[in-house]
């Protein structure tokens, strides 16, 4: 196979840099050992930079086809009266545009940019387990060929939300075992990848780099790794309870066989709240990566920053029934978990407080990723607030099942996690192409985006305050003006979400080369790699004075 | 494939195997699998494609495996690489435990939750006047409804101290006997080392066969079956997922046994055995769980 | 006040005789569009609108300060206005523990009063009667708990007629598009009424935001909630599903119809007379509707009648 012949010639590659100063010799080698041919390059891949990109291209298609699912949405819901979609057809795009969001969109392009950046950001030569890794971006198209396909199987697809409660998930016809074994895949892939993250960071760091010089990206996704591995596993025998329930005859979520449907939604939140986490905490470290670049100053109080993120981690197991609160828990147990969900507020806090502080007295430019990560700052807290609103029980007891928890999660997951990702990729992707990339279009795609996010989101808050539920097709006609306006934002911003590729297209195919450091205050090993980087990354562990010299800020001055 | 004879890469760097293509063979294996499975479970096609991708699956892994069995065996991993399989091991082992702390968690609610509800105790009185009069809630249970069971409904649960308490000796020798096992290897007894192996995964096979029989019985005479309310239902998946683990487990070390008659492993560098004894010694501590909250109390 | 007693009396017993409700709760058009959550019409409901507030005046407040430092910082401390930076400014342990505390104080203010709401709204005991609620696929059951009076209430025929498909129906010809229902719930002002919810198929959840109640209802299980509506507070309130709960979620709506103690009773009466005359008519609906459902007689707590 065609690897085969390549192999001395990647053997070679790595002997080349031995004894040479990381700086040095990289060009010129750069691309040996890089297989050729799509078998070679990328379907056997064992290479932490292919592999990524494998995973980002795979995210970046997987937000577009949960996002035009997104547009069907909003076109039905554009004014009252049921415009072209049947019922159950809508309850099969809103369950599936959550599953491919969240699956298939930001957990994927997460791992992408771990893939890119942990073995750069530690000194590390590649991914500590390359074929595993391999592995677990290849389990993904055939888990999402498995969940597309169910969509379009006699009966149609899932369609009891993306919370999958029983009874009604069990309602479902054929399309329920191609959904769980989509999901039994996509975990698969999630530990492994999980997996691959901690055993790298744990065991590839560069001598020198202990824990608390990680960058904070490194520190996210540690612990974000942690947590995967904790809950997808529970998520997997949940769905495998519907599973036996459906075709098996069990009773776990069957009253009369002694079972409870509630008892689902417990196993799945203690999955499903770790989850949002997982979702968000990899993006707050590419958020503390940027404000200090383009601050040019240190991030303010990064012990804490770290202690937070895992009081954080640590605080999400134990708040899950927050999403439960109207399922007649016993008052003792909602008010234990009110009271734990609002301590989340903290840590939380104490991270928006270091990055404010970390603008203070900065010199602050704004190119494309600040200004991402400016508006993530914004509109996360926004979307945090009324976090904190939906933790009061009795308020929840309103707030449960409407729109304003649509525009809750929204906000913390749209101009959180997706614009977290997307400013990481406007960040790193001058290290990854060596091409500066268009700012001019770059800066139409985030005012675009932010304008319109908040016309989609911010009336739903009206919406689910006046009343409207979510997950339903049609409504009455008094939601009917706030719904108009918040399909029209949601056109807006889907359709200014197709710059992105063809800005990163550009980018990939030419443009001004970037230099080593590409931002001016940027400072991390990664960056003291040439530009575009090396097919293997740190051959040779960094130098312990290049570690010094790209050491996060806070350690040349703290 | 990555079998390229990498003797001369010098171990002081951390290998980085080259294209491999066992992982998209294994995607596709197990995704042949599903499909088959799912055809099966739907009546569409039967399971025909559950085949292909069950011998797939086994290719990939004889694949897989050889070929870093190959490159051990050729001193291609240093000590970090080492380190960064024993690591992996360990948190796959953790996501393990959590797999199984799923359904362990499932039983505790049944047990101390839900059906207490149902019968109108704590602060659900409603329920046994409303919607399930006459329902004494109590524990082994398959609901008000009398779900499964004999045809009267009725079930009966298998006593702890006959088999179970059998099969949990024979995992805990079993436990013992790799141990000693493993001291045998580091300490250079080959002779000893084979045989305490072989009688580790002879015991594991002992302890499935054994619990085949019982199912057999509870299904025959107990009508103790999956269907069989919540009890059968938490009483089967935990009992059946541990089974298949054993197995698992039980093949594993048929190999390792297998690569030590080849004379693989050195007193200092031997990952896979240890890889294995962990995970032995995770299904033997499953068993015992199961052992107290299942069968015993 | 009198003369509106009177009407809503005399609507009753024709709603109660001919089961055309829509037609006569159709003076109420549409509601018109709200931005805030509603205060409601019980103490319950008033509460958690004040908590409602409470967190959202507190959040307006931290974002205000949070915000306008970030904005303060980012204008002032611009790169191209050659702002040079303090790289010395790395922590500090004094403001750390600030912003670690002030939140706490915040979380407690706030923590108190939703807890003493919580208790609050879990307090069913002294109700003086009991409806039961049960969720179908899709409508909704009401039973007067010791009475015979049950009946079955799903959308009303015009909502039904124009969301179909291409129904070629203006939505906002119909009165309370998707909001009305063929039979509504009657319940009578100042009573303490415990509304027993529990699920005949899959979760539902009984809706009704101006008494503040969300409970969802869980087949196999039967969760209490409680209201008791200011008797000033006479009217017509709405509320819909808010569980998932398969196809037709969104046109389940609820209709409750608040009036005084004494029209309740007459309608209760009504309703008694009417199903002994005709045990045909609204009786057997139900019967099938709930024929999933077990019976009631040993259902407590006596109905409002009794007292
Ligand atoms: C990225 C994902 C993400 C994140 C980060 C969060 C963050 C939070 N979420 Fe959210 N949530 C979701 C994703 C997320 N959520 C999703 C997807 C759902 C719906 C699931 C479904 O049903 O489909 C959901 C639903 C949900 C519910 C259930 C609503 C319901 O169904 O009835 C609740 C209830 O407590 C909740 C609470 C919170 C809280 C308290 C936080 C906190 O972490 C927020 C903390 C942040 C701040 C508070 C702002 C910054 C802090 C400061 C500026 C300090 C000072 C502030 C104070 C002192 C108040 N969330
Ligand atoms: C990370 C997760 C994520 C992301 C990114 C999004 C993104 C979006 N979501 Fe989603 N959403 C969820 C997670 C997410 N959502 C979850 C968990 C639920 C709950 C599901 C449930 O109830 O079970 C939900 C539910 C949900 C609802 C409620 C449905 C209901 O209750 O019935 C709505 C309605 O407006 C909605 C809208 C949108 C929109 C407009 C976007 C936009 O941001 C999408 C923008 C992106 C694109 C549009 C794609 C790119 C552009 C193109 C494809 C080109 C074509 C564009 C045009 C023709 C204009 N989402
Ligand atoms: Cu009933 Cu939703
Ligand atoms: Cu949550």
């Amino acid at each position: 196979m065609a690897n085969i012949e390549h192999a001395p010639a990647a053997m070679s590659g790595y002997d080349a840099h031995a004894g040479h100063d990381a700086h040095a010799g990289h060009d010129e080698h750069a691309d040996h050992g890089k297989p050729h041919g799509f078998w070679g390059r990328w379907m056997t891949s064992t290479n932490h930079k292919d592999i990524g990109t494998m995973y980002l291209v795979f995210s970046c298609t997987m937000f577009f086809i949960g996002g035009s699912f997104a547009m069907l949405i909003r076109a039905e819901l554009f004014k009252p009266g049921l415009q072209f979609l049947d019922p159950a057809l809508f309850n099969v795009l809103t369950t599936n545009h959550a599953l491919i969001m969240i699956f298939g969109a930001v957990m994927p392009s997460f791992v992408g940019l771990a893939n890119w950046m942990v073995p750069m950001q530690v000194g590390a030569p590649d991914m500590a387990l390359p074929r595993m890794n391999n592995f677990s971006f290849w389990l993904l198209p055939f888990a999402f060929t498995l969940l597309i396909g169910s969509i379009f199987v006699p009966g149609g697809g899932m369609a009891g939300g993306w919370t999958l409660y029983p009874p009604l998930s069990v309602q479902t016809g054929y399309a329920l075992p191609m959904a769980i074994f989509a999901i039994h895949l996509m975990g698969a892939s999630s530990i492994m990848g999980a997996i691959n993250v901690i055993v790298t960071i744990m065991n590839m760091r560069a001598p020198g780099m202990s824990l608390i010089r990680m960058p904070l990206f490194v520190w996210t996704w540690l612990i974000t790794a942690f947590l995967l591995i904790a809950v997808m596993p529970v998520l997997a025998g949940a769905v495998t309870m519907l599973l036996t329930d459906h075709f098996f005859g069990t009773s776990f979520f069957n009253a009369a066989g002694g079972g409870d449907p509630v008892m689902f939604q417990h196993i799945f939140w203690f999955f499903g709240h770790p989850e949002v986490y997982i979702m968000i905490l990899p993006a707050f470290g590419i958020v503390s990566e940027i404000i200090p670049t383009f601050s040019r100053k240190p991030l303010f109080g990064y012990d804490a920053m770290v202690y937070a993120t895992a009081s954080i981690a640590f605080l999400s197991f134990i708040v899950w029934a927050h999403h439960m609160f109207t399922v007649g828990l016993p008052v003792a147990s909602e008010t234990f978990f009110m009271f734990s969900t609002m301590l989340i507020a903290i840590p939380t806090g104490v991270k928006v407080f270091n990055w404010s502080a970390t603008l203070y007295k900065g010199s602050i430019s704004y190119e494309p990723p600040m200004l991402w990560a400016i508006a993530f700052l914004i509109m996360f807290s926004i979307g945090g607030f009324s976090g904190l609103m939906l933790a009061l029980a009795p308020a929840d007891f309103q707030y449960q099942d409407t729109y304003f928890v649509v525009a809750h999660f929204h906000y913390v997951l749209v101009p959180g996690a997706i614009f977290g990702i997307i400013g990481g990729v406007y960040y790193w992707l001058p290290k990854w192409t060596g091409h500066m990339y268009n700012m001019t279009l770059a800066k139409w795609h985030f005012w675009l985006s932010t304008v319109f996010v908040n016309v989609l989101f911010f009336p739903q808050h009206f919406l689910g305050l006046a009343g409207m539920p979510r997950r339903i097709p049609d409504y009455s006609t008094q939601f009917a003006d706030w719904n108009m306006v918040s399909s029209l934002g949601g056109f807006a911003f889907g359709a200014s979400q197709i710059l992105f590729p063809i800005i990163i297209w550009q980018c990939v195919h030419g443009g001004v080369r970037a230099t080593d450091r590409v931002w001016e205050g940027a400072r991390g090993l990664e960056w003291e790699l040439p530009s575009p980087a090396p097919y293997h990354s740190w051959t040779e562990a960094p130098a312990y004075s290049i570690l010094e010299h790209g050491a996060p800020m806070h350690e040349t001055h703290g | 494939m990555s079998t390229t004879h990498p003797a001369h890469v010098d171990s002081s760097k951390y290998y980085i195997p080259h294209g491999s293509p066992w992982p998209i063979l294994g995607s596709v294996a197990l995704f042949c699998i599903m499909a088959g499975a799912v055809s099966y479970l739907n009546d569409w096609a039967g399971a025909w494609a559950f085949i292909p991708g069950a011998l797939l699956l086994f290719g990939m892994f004889f694949g897989w495996f050889s070929t870093v069995i190959d490159e051990s065996q050729h001193g291609v991993y240093n000590q970090e690489v080492d380190r960064s399989f024993r690591m992996g091991m360990i948190w796959f082992i953790f996501s393990e435990v959590m797999f199984f702390a799923a359904f362990f968690g499932a039983l505790f609610y049944a047990r101390r939750l839900a059906v207490p509800w149902l019968g109108g105790e704590g602060t659900k009185v409603i329920n046994g006047l409303l919607l399930w009069r006459n329902y004494a809630p109590g524990w082994p249970t398959n609901g008000p409804g009398h779900v499964g069971g004999l045809s009267n409904g009725t079930f009966s649960v298998i006593p702890p101290f006959g088999l179970p308490a059998i099969n949990t000796l024979i995992l805990l020798t079993s436990g013992l006997t790799v141990t000693i096992a493993h001291h045998a290897l580091r300490t250079g007894k080959r002779n000893v080392l084979k045989i305490f192996l072989a009688l580790t995964f002879l015991l594991g096979f002992t302890f499935v066969s054994l619990q085949v029989h019982e199912y057999g019985e509870a299904y025959r005479e107990l009508g103790l079956r999956l269907s069989t309310g919540i009890y059968g239902s938490t009483f089967f998946m935990l009992t059946g997922f541990h089974g298949l683990h054993v197995t698992i487990g039980a093949i594993m070390l048929t190999v390792i046994w297998l690569r030590t008659l080849r004379g693989h492993f050195t007193p200092t560098h031997h990952f896979a055995f240890e890889a294995v004894a962990w995970y032995w010694h995770f299904v033997d501590v499953v068993w015992l769980g199961l052992f107290i909250f299942v069968y015993w109390m | 006040m009198k003369t509106r007693k009177m009407k809503i009396h005399s609507r009753l017993l024709t709603a109660a005789a001919s089961g055309l409700a829509p037609a006569l709760f159709a003076p109420a058009a549409h509601a018109a569009w709200t931005l805030n959550l509603t205060p409601g019409i019980d103490q319950v409901s008033r509460d958690i609108y004040g908590l409602h507030m409470l967190a959202f005046w507190w959040s307006v407040g931290i974002a205000a300060v949070v915000f306008g430092f970030m904005i303060y910082s980012m204008v002032r401390f611009r790169h191209s206005k050659g702002a040079v930076p303090d790289t010395g400014l790395t922590h500090s342990t004094r403001v750390e523990v600030i912003w670690t505390t002030i939140p706490v104080l915040i979380l407690i203010s706030m923590a108190i009063p939703a807890a003493r709401v919580l208790v609050e709204t879990a307090d069913t005991a002294g109700a003086q009667m009991s409806i039961r609620v049960t969720g179908y696929q899709w409508r909704w059951t009401y039973e007067y708990v010791g009475t015979p009076v049950k009946f079955v209430s799903s959308l009303d025929r015009r909502s039904d007629a124009a969301r179909q498909l291409d129904s070629g129906i203006d939505p906002f010809s119909v009165p309370n598009y998707l909001l009305s229902v063929d039979h509504p719930l009657v319940v009578p002002a100042g009573v303490k009424v415990r509304v027993l919810v529990t699920g005949g198929d899959v979760i539902h959840s009984w809706w009704v935001p101006a008494l503040g109640i969300k409970k969802d209802a869980i087949p196999g299980y039967v969760n209490e909630a409680w209201f008791d509506v200011d008797t000033d507070k006479l009217g017509t309130y709405r509320g819909q599903c808010a569980e998932l709960c398969g196809r037709d979620h969104g046109f389940m709506p609820i209709v409750v119809q608040v009036v005084s103690k004494a029209d309740f009773e007459k309608w209760l009466a009504q309703q008694e007379a009417d199903l002994k005359k005709a045990p045909a008519t609204a009786a057997t609906t139900v019967t099938t509707a709930l024929a999933a459902a077990p019976a009631l007689d040993a259902a407590p707590a006596a109905p409002a009648t009794a007292n």
